[in-house]
């Protein structure tokens, strides 16, 4: 990357890490998305990946999301937590042989040289009680630190992937904190500039961190977040009815798998909300991650019977 | 003799499953030679985090010939059995076929059939793709193109080459062709990912092994463990410190690496202030290196130890440098929850456990917690506890599963406890018990011994037992969830080690009413509100932990229908979990060399619910078998209930009276009349040394039986012409038994 101007460099710039992966995956044929526009408490919740990676037909796409894990911010008091963070996701179905290989390189394209550092994969397997899906894979190490999640999709929203996809997960700001040489998050350099025009981590996201924190432990309505869960489950059972075929019709097509897994989403991120707020008892947690790994997967059901899940037009 | 080589290299295999798939490799393969008549001088399976090689040295290169007649029709038979029987042989004309002849049958035809022995690359070929597709992994998956199919191959990680070869020494050995799921076999495999990626071209094991090797890869398990613990050893001697060995984690790391490397890193000094163990676990889970001590005072390093996978361009400091980051992050959490734990005294954590669900029919942990401190206070005076330490050990023993510390490592439960109870000035025995409350956690853990753990110790297990016997939640076959086996053993471990005299029934009585009234009625509704009912009435004191025989009683008395059924449900329940612990036991005694039959001699005696009465009795009982006076008495019992047994079937009645005495000093002989005194001393002698729990006496008076057993065996007849006389001699054999039940039913016991 010696032709990069130094402030895209990945070892100082946050943008840079970002900017360079989506070109190194880019140039291994994905489509390089945008960020999904919902609130998600992962990459894999983006419908490129659950929905993608469900039916026969091939698919590469690689997106940065920020992800919300409401009950993990901190008030912006710790240096290694935050509600909302960044993911580098990357989907490739099938997986190609090589996608280790293909992995390895995309570390060497953000400077990561293996003739000094220690890469190991190291088993982790992966399972998403909420999204109905697990996979066989590995945490990546880098010098004894988990750099991203390596993941052989298996099962997605109750069904077999055939074919298999890989995922290939980053957690954006702890490489960026080791890439940079930083000891707190926001201490990274955003945009890779210097004096007074540089721009931190922190700048971008301090106060964010703070009123989420109060909003998410403290002030988030949980009368109406119940009821929005209530809504958003109704709101998917709805467009997903509304969605089926005719019966007697040709077309065998489902008409609205889309939106109605927005609405299983949004079920997902509101219950992350109740559960920050600690209003929801243990015995209830369990119900309410089945009710929504019941709307995943009767979305899923749903996309199979789309054209992008492979359904014959 | 030609040797095969195998190797299946593959994407990273967990650590925890190597050397298993590599025992399992050789088994499969070599059993299915066998099996095919192939035998072999030897066979070594060695596992690697990318591949499974196997050498199988000495193997035949084919198989046995096989020769085989087969008996046809007579000659001049029909067309049709002649052209059956040359499809049959595999004969294209008769011609074929020669000709015998017996004087029975006449003459007939034989086919012989010759099949040579097949060469083993065939076999092998043959035998090799089933033996991938099918392997044993705990967890499979499947990958790429091929997994659009339904049925494709399922492997551990996505399996990337086979090698296969076969042959000689001294010649170029073969490849073995095969084909699975578009893998094809052949001589090719990589060297370390990083070090030495390259394709390398192998002949058989003896050139395998030694190409890795150059390519760094150690394909020995067993050898990367002694390289990283010489090297480790060697670091950490050089810094006068001391490896703090871990077995389970050199285990584990040398299944991380193909080539391990060793390399130490160092920490800030001020994190030493947190518990050794904690600092430990925090390296070891997270990091999965080993911690150091200084020799001298034996206390912990700032120093660890990583085992890298490669042979670094810059000598290793860019990997120290980077885990040291890790290793200061963890350390911070680690200190800051440590220092965060203390603010909070653990009585004060209680009410946190009201929030925590212990399991759904059995409430919260908080109320786990009223029901031990409850049942160690109850238990304390019965194994010399001071009570009010007890309830006290009892009461704190869960607090910190609420603190940061326990919440990030879970295994460092009761340890961290016992740390804050010390800090916060609590008793040496309540801290005590609050760590050594959750042992003996397996059979080769250790048993606590100061009384107030003891008494938290039992109060925690039984309340378990007793809970998930009350809800109809116990052990079937393998499944265990609750690991209720384990704490049945753990109790009769602490009772048996600590040599208390308990029994059972009353140990498990109070927990069980408390337990099954609170659990198994709340599930019912109807029956909840029964019991709230009784609790407010005039009953009231006497059902304040009511038994079950009570409950029912009351249910009975106030005609609730309800009620009474669930008391009786109880009732069965209780017995059954008393069945379960005499299980337990019995494997516990096997386990430890006791003869089973003489357990099921013991156990079938009623009552028995003294776990150290019943383990004292066996072994009595054991050692008076052993002597030759035992050995006699047996052989006499037996003839005696042979006796009794054949003539009562044949009379219908039983001989269960006392032997008239009248009848046996009129008519009786003198043998008869001898033993039946002996009988009344020794059935007297046996039963109150019995009594007095000296099994060792009660087997002495026993042996006094031996002589005037034989003696009446010798002598009298049985079956006499008198009936009555006949009758008390039958009742004076079945006093013999009655005599050995005093200490043991004779009948069970075998040899």
């Amino acid at each position: 990357m010696t032709s990069e101007p130094a402030h895209m460099n990945p070892a100082r710039s946050f943008q840079g890490l970002i900017l360079t992966l989506q070109r190194y995956w880019a140039e291994q044929g994905c489509v390089i998305l945008q960020p999904y526009d919902m609130e998600v408490g992962a990459g894999t919740f983006h419908p490129a990946t659950t929905l993608r990676a469900l039916g026969p037909k091939p698919w590469r796409a690689a997106y940065a999301q920020p992800s919300r894990r409401p009950k993990d911010g901190r008030y912006g008091e710790n240096p290694n937590r935050l509600q909302h963070y960044y993911q580098f996701q990357v989907i490739l179905k099938p997986n190609p042989p090589n996608l280790q290989e293909l992995y390895l390189g995309s570390l060497k394209a953000i400077g990561i040289d293996t003739s000094v550092h220690d890469i190991r994969f190291v088993e982790d397997d992966w399972e998403s009680p909420t999204l109905g899906a697990w996979g066989l894979g590995w945490e990546c190490w880098c010098d004894g630190m988990e750099v991203s999640q390596f993941t052989y999709f298996q099962q997605v929203a109750g069904f077999e992937c055939s074919p298999v996809a890989g995922e290939l997960t980053y957690g954006l700001e702890r490489l960026a904190m080791y890439l940079q040489g930083v000891e707190s998050i926001y201490d990274l350099n955003f945009n890779g500039l210097d004096g007074d025009r540089k721009v931190t981590y922190g700048d971008v996201f301090l106060q964010a961190e703070q009123e989420y924190s109060r909003h998410n432990f403290e002030y988030a309505d949980t009368e109406m977040l119940f009821r929005h869960f209530r809504d958003a489950e109704a709101a998917c059972r709805q467009y997903l009815e509304a969605g089926e075929p005719k019966p007697g019709s040709n077309d065998n097509r489902h008409l609205m798998a889309l939106p109605a897994y927005d609405q299983c989403i949004k079920a997902s991120h509101v219950f992350n909300l109740l559960d920050a707020r600690g209003v929801i008892s243990v015995t209830e947690r369990q119900s309410y991650i089945l009710r929504v790994r019941e709307l995943a997967k009767a979305c899923g059901a749903a996309w199979l019977k789309t054209e992008g899940g492979g359904l014959a037009a | 003799m030609p040797d095969l080589l195998l190797e299946l290299f593959s994407e990273e295999i967990p650590a925890r499953m190597q050397r298993r798939a590599a025992e399992d490799l050789k088994k499969l393969v070599t059993d299915a030679l066998v099996e095919r008549g192939f035998l072999y001088e030897g066979a070594k399976a060695f596992a690697t985090p990318r591949r499974l090689a196997l050498q199988v040295a000495g193997l035949p290169v084919k198989g046995q010939d096989v020769r085989e007649e087969r008996k046809g029709p007579r000659v001049g038979s029909p067309d049709a059995a002649i052209q059956g029987f040359l499809k049959g042989a595999g004969l294209s004309s008769i011609e074929q076929a020669k000709i015998e002849s017996d004087p029975k049958k006449g003459e007939f035809y034989v086919a012989v059939i010759e099949r040579p022995g097949r060469s083993t690359p065939d076999v092998l070929a043959e035998i090799l793709p089933g033996i991938v597709k099918t392997f044993p992994w705990p967890k499979s998956m499947r990958w790429g193109t091929a997994s659009r199919e339904p049925g494709s191959l399922r492997w551990v990680r996505p399996l990337h080459s086979i090698i296969c070869t076969f042959g000689p020494e001294t010649e170029d050995p073969e490849v073995v062709r095969f084909e699975v799921d578009g893998i094809v076999s052949g001589d090719v495999t990589k060297g370390h990912r990083f070090l030495a990626p390259g394709e390398i071209r192998v002949k058989r094991f003896d050139d395998y092994a030694p190409a890795l090797e150059r390519a760094r890869v150690v394909i020995d398990a067993d050898r990367r463990k002694d390289m990283i613990l010489h090297d480790a050893k060697d670091l950490a001697f050089a810094q006068g410190l001391e490896l703090v060995e871990d077995e389970g984690l050199l285990e584990e790391v040398a299944g991380l690496v193909e080539w391990p490397v060793v390399l130490m890193g160092s920490f800030d000094e001020a994190f030493l202030d947190i518990p050794p163990e904690v600092i430990r676990t925090t390296i070891r889970a997270n990091q999965k290196c080993f911690v150091l001590r200084d020799s001298g005072t034996g206390r912990l390093a700032n120093r660890f130890l990583l085992t890298s996978n490669l042979i670094a361009a810059d000598g290793g400091k860019t990997i120290v440098g980077g885990n040291e980051r890790v290793v200061r992050a963890r350390l911070s959490d680690a200190k800051f929850f440590w220092e965060t734990d203390q603010k909070v005294k653990l009585e004060d954590r209680l009410e946190k456990l009201k929030s925590i669900v212990f399991h759904e029919k059995l409430g919260t942990q908080y109320e786990r917690v009223e029901r031990i401190a409850a049942l160690a206070r109850e238990l304390a005076p019965m194994v010399g506890a001071d009570p009010e330490l007890a309830e006290r050990g009892a009461r704190l023993a869960k607090a910190d599963l609420v603190t940061e510390m326990v919440g990030e490592f879970p295994e460092l439960q009761g340890l961290m406890g016992r740390y804050y109870a010390t800090l916060q000035g609590e008793h040496d025995s309540v801290a005590a018990a609050v760590e050594e409350h959750y042992k003996p956690l397996g059979p080769s853990d250790r048993v606590p011994t100061d009384p107030v753990s003891v008494a938290v110790a039992l109060a925690d297990k039984l309340d378990t037992l007793v809970g998930f016997w009350a809800i109809d939640e116990k052990p079937t076959g393998s499944k265990d969830p609750y690991a209720l086996r384990r704490a049945a053993l753990g109790v009769i471990r602490l009772v048996l080690e600590n040599n208390l005299k308990l029994s059972l029934t009353s140990l498990l009585a109070k927990p069980f009413a408390r337990t099954a009234n609170a659990a198994l009625f709340a599930d019912f509704l109807k029956a909840k509100e029964l019991v709230e009912a009784i609790e407010q009435s005039p009953f009231a004191p006497v059902v304040e932990h009511p038994s079950v025989a009570e409950l029912a009683a009351i249910f009975r008395q106030r005609q609730i229908v309800e009620g009474e059924t669930l008391a009786r449900l109880m009732h069965a329940r209780a017995l059954d979990l008393l069945a379960f612990f005499a299980d337990r036991l019995k494997v516990y005694l096997r386990d430890q060399g006791a003869r089973h039959d003489l357990i099921d001699a013991v156990f079938s005696l009623e009552g028995q619910d003294d776990l150290l009465m019943i383990v004292r009795r066996v072994e009595a009982l054991g050692r008076f078998l052993d002597t030759e006076d035992g050995r006699n008495l047996l052989a006499g019992y037996r003839r005696a209930a042979n006796i009794l047994r054949i003539e009562e079937k044949k009379d219908g009645r039983s001989y269960g009276e006392t032997p008239d005495l009248q009848i046996v000093n009129d008519q009786g002989q003198i043998e008869e009349k001898a033993l039946a005194v002996v009988l009344d001393g020794a059935k007297r002698e046996a039963a109150s040394a019995v009594e007095a729990e000296d099994f060792e006496g009660a087997m002495r008076a026993l042996s006094r039986l031996r002589q005037p057993v034989d003696a009446f065996f010798d002598k009298v007849t049985v079956n006499a012409e008198d009936p009555g006389l006949r009758a008390n001699r039958l009742r004076l054999l079945n006093d013999i038994r009655e005599a050995t039940r005093t200490v043991a039913d004779f009948s069970r016991i075998e040899g």
